[in-house]
């Protein structure tokens, strides 16, 4: 037999103002790990999750400030330092001559950051989570809405976190279980 | 109450799709067409296209051996058709760019239907574009000396010159339009990836193990997509300037030259202009194409056409504001080279070029003040396609008219494309559209998170909220304020 594990509660919802109203009973319940699932970010989501403003724009911010400096730094250097090129009777480094090439590489940190910082403050890439072994829950990218909470949360109860969960009308209500790793290997040789 | 804004009222009182489209319709009725099999028009189209990019290879390996004697390029036009193509497929690059990030800025809702072809339309542009300056340097394995890396001179580029001011600009783009493009296909690949699920067989399981990869693991988690949705302003906020950076560095190659008909000021607004009105045409242009072929006309509706028509008209209207005022200027500056050029441009030996571009960019397209020609399917998709012949003469009117006839009358000449520009440019649609058929083929076309947003369901005030507004208030403190 394969060890499993409680992984979440999770609760689905037909629409969009459902989900918002159970979400905002769960947090108002005192729980902190739980999420929504949803097709596509749902207004006004976060303030009923009560969630914290996003950090993604200070990865931003200091990728935009390494690109220009280490722009600037480049031009300086290569051009001004290194080995100068003499065109035009021109300096070797000028700045408004640099300003283009700032400005680009400002901008290319700057999307490596927001898109990097995203994925990081998302752990993401993760290609495995015990949610996903719920079957119902292939359905949160296409049109349904779901509530989890996790077994990790402090205030995570069988009995109480149901009866919340139970209280918000979903239309779906299930505990997903997680298989432990190990067990995985005896659980297929038993198969074969 | 009653001001607080429906999404759908966005753009008026008109639904942006079909009304009473569900989530699940639209999840099939995009995801359907990487889901079945591929109608016989695709495969004829990819045909053509695929034996395009044949030829395209098969002239640039021409090129490699012989050298660029092989293309028309001589004394004095050494700029002729690469650049022309070079600056042309960039500037069809920008309309994606414009949708997804500047439409997005400025919350215009119905660029959901468009900004996912829009945007990979970008990316094969500029694939197309930056194969130009790589083959023009004649012996393409020093390419490498364009980028500031350490070589066997021991010497650095010149980074007081916009050609390389260029290569940064350009490349930045690129990049900048792919992970753009990507962040948005995330939660649409785990649409894929979760539709795959129930398949069965070797293609349900190539399917799950490539989309759920691409996919990342993305579970929908409210908490990702609060990041999400920052990381998805602070790209379109920061690709905003970079578009209009883009095609300004792409001007300043001309523009900080000295040559009459290049060194003007107003380059870079004006070719921006150009750059937006080109694009949207060609997004026209493919926008009919595939939402005839695959049944899209309940997602990319007649209102999404018409508005692009009218940014058409527009930005038709600047350029022709530009055209007329780069005459007015050569005129009033009083420099007798500056009006030589540009009258020789008008009526010397290329005024055929100078007036196919003036019907094709100026004229024709003025036809869209009329809200017939607007939502006539047949009109726009001859009116689109002639925009982008007429931009690309103007491209190749800026850059040939100005460099034939030399400062010296002895070093005058007339340029004449060979057939291997020919073949090259040709060969560069088919390598354009190549990808854009396997895109359409195997990727989401439509962002369907993005439009399942902007559905009047998705909501969670909507429909209910005259009756439970009270509820509504209690319960949602902070809507979006």
């Amino acid at each position: 037999m394969a060890k499993r594990r409680i992984a979440l509660y999770l609760a689905k919802y037909d629409t969009t103002a459902e989900v918002l109203h159970a979400a905002e009973k769960v947090r108002k319940a005192g729980y902190t790990k739980f999420d929504a699932h949803t097709p596509f970010p749902v207004h006004g989501m976060d303030d009923a999750m009560g969630l914290p403003d996003s950090k993604v724009g200070w990865i931003v911010f200091f990728g935009g400030l390494t690109g220009v400096s280490s722009a600037l730094l480049m031009m300086w250097w290569m051009g001004g330092v290194d080995y100068p090129l003499v065109v035009g009777g021109k300096p070797g480094f000028t700045l408004p001559s640099s300003v283009p090439i700032m400005f680009e590489l400002m901008v290319l940190l700057s999307a490596f950051g927001a898109l990097f910082g995203m994925l990081h403050l998302n752990r993401l890439p993760r290609h495995h989570h015990p949610i996903f072994e719920s079957e119902t829950f292939r359905e949160a990218t296409d049109d349904k809405f779901f509530i989890s909470i996790e077994a990790e949360d402090p205030k995570f109860d069988l009995s109480e976190t149901k009866s919340v969960l139970e209280s918000t009308h979903p239309a779906h209500l299930e505990l997903v279980e997680e298989t432990l790793e190990e067990d995985e290997h005896e659980d297929e040789e038993e198969h074969h | 109450m009653s001001s607080r804004n429906l999404p759908i009222k966005a753009i008026g009182e008109v639904y942006l799709t079909k009304e009473g489209m569900s989530f699940h319709e639209i999840s099939d009725t995009v995801c359907g067409v990487t889901e079945k099999k591929a109608p016989r028009n695709w495969w004829i189209a990819f045909f053509i296209a695929a034996t395009f990019t044949g030829i395209l290879f098969s002239a640039i390996g021409y090129l490699f051996w012989q050298g660029v004697g092989v293309w028309g390029n001589n004394a004095p036009v050494y700029w002729a058709w690469d650049i022309t193509n070079f600056v042309w497929w960039i500037g069809i690059g920008h309309a994606g760019t414009l949708i997804s990030a500047v439409l997005f800025i400025f919350r215009q809702k119905w660029r959901t239907a468009i900004n996912r072809a829009a945007e990979a339309m970008t990316i094969f542009a500029v694939i197309c574009a930056l194969l130009f300056p790589g083959i023009h340097v004649g012996r393409a394995w020093f390419a490498y000396y364009m980028f500031p890396l350490p070589n066997q001179m021991a010497i650095w580029p010149n980074f007081k010159s916009p050609l390389i001011w260029d290569l940064f600009a350009v490349s930045t783009y690129f990049t900048v339009s792919l992970l753009f493009w990507y962040s948005g296909l995330i939660p649409d690949f785990a649409l894929l990836r979760d539709r795959a699920m129930g398949m069965e067989g070797r293609v349900g399981k190539i399917r799950r193990m490539v989309y759920g990869s691409l996919a990342l693991g993305w579970r929908g988690s409210n908490r990702h997509w609060q990041n999400y949705e920052r990381m998805y302003l602070i790209l379109a906020a920061i690709s905003t300037p970079l578009v209009l950076s883009v095609h300004s560095v792409v001007s300043f190659d001309f523009a900080t030259s000295l040559l009459p008909g290049w060194h003007t000021t107003i380059f870079p607004p004006y070719f921006v202009a150009g750059a937006i009105f080109s694009g949207f045409a060609m997004v026209m242009t493919l926008m009919l194409v595939t939402r005839a072929v695959y049944g899209m006309k309940s997602i990319i509706t007649m209102r999404h056409l018409e508005l692009m028509n009218k940014i058409i008209m527009l930005t038709g209207s600047l350029v022709g504001y530009a055209y007329a005022m780069e005459f007015f200027i050569a005129a009033y500056s009083g420099n007798e080279y500056e009006r030589y050029v540009f009258m020789n441009r008008a009526f010397g030996p290329y005024a055929w070029a100078y007036w196919t571009m003036i019907t094709c960019n100026v004229i024709i397209p003025q036809a869209f003040w009329f809200k017939k020609a607007r939502t006539s399917i047949p009109i726009m998709f001859a009116i689109s396609i002639t925009v982008n012949i007429g931009m690309w003469f103007e491209r190749f009117v800026i850059i040939v008219t100005s460099l034939h006839r030399d400062f010296l009358p002895s070093s005058w000449g007339y340029y004449r494309p060979t057939l291997i520009d020919m073949a090259t440019y040709t060969g560069t649609l088919g390598l354009f559209f190549t990808c854009f058929l396997l895109f359409i083929r195997w990727v989401p076309m439509v962002a369907i998170a993005e439009v399942k947003g902007v559905l009047p369901q998705a909501d969670p005030h909507g429909a209910d909220h005259e009756e439970h507004a009270a509820h509504d208030e209690e319960a949602a403190p902070a809507p979006a304020e």
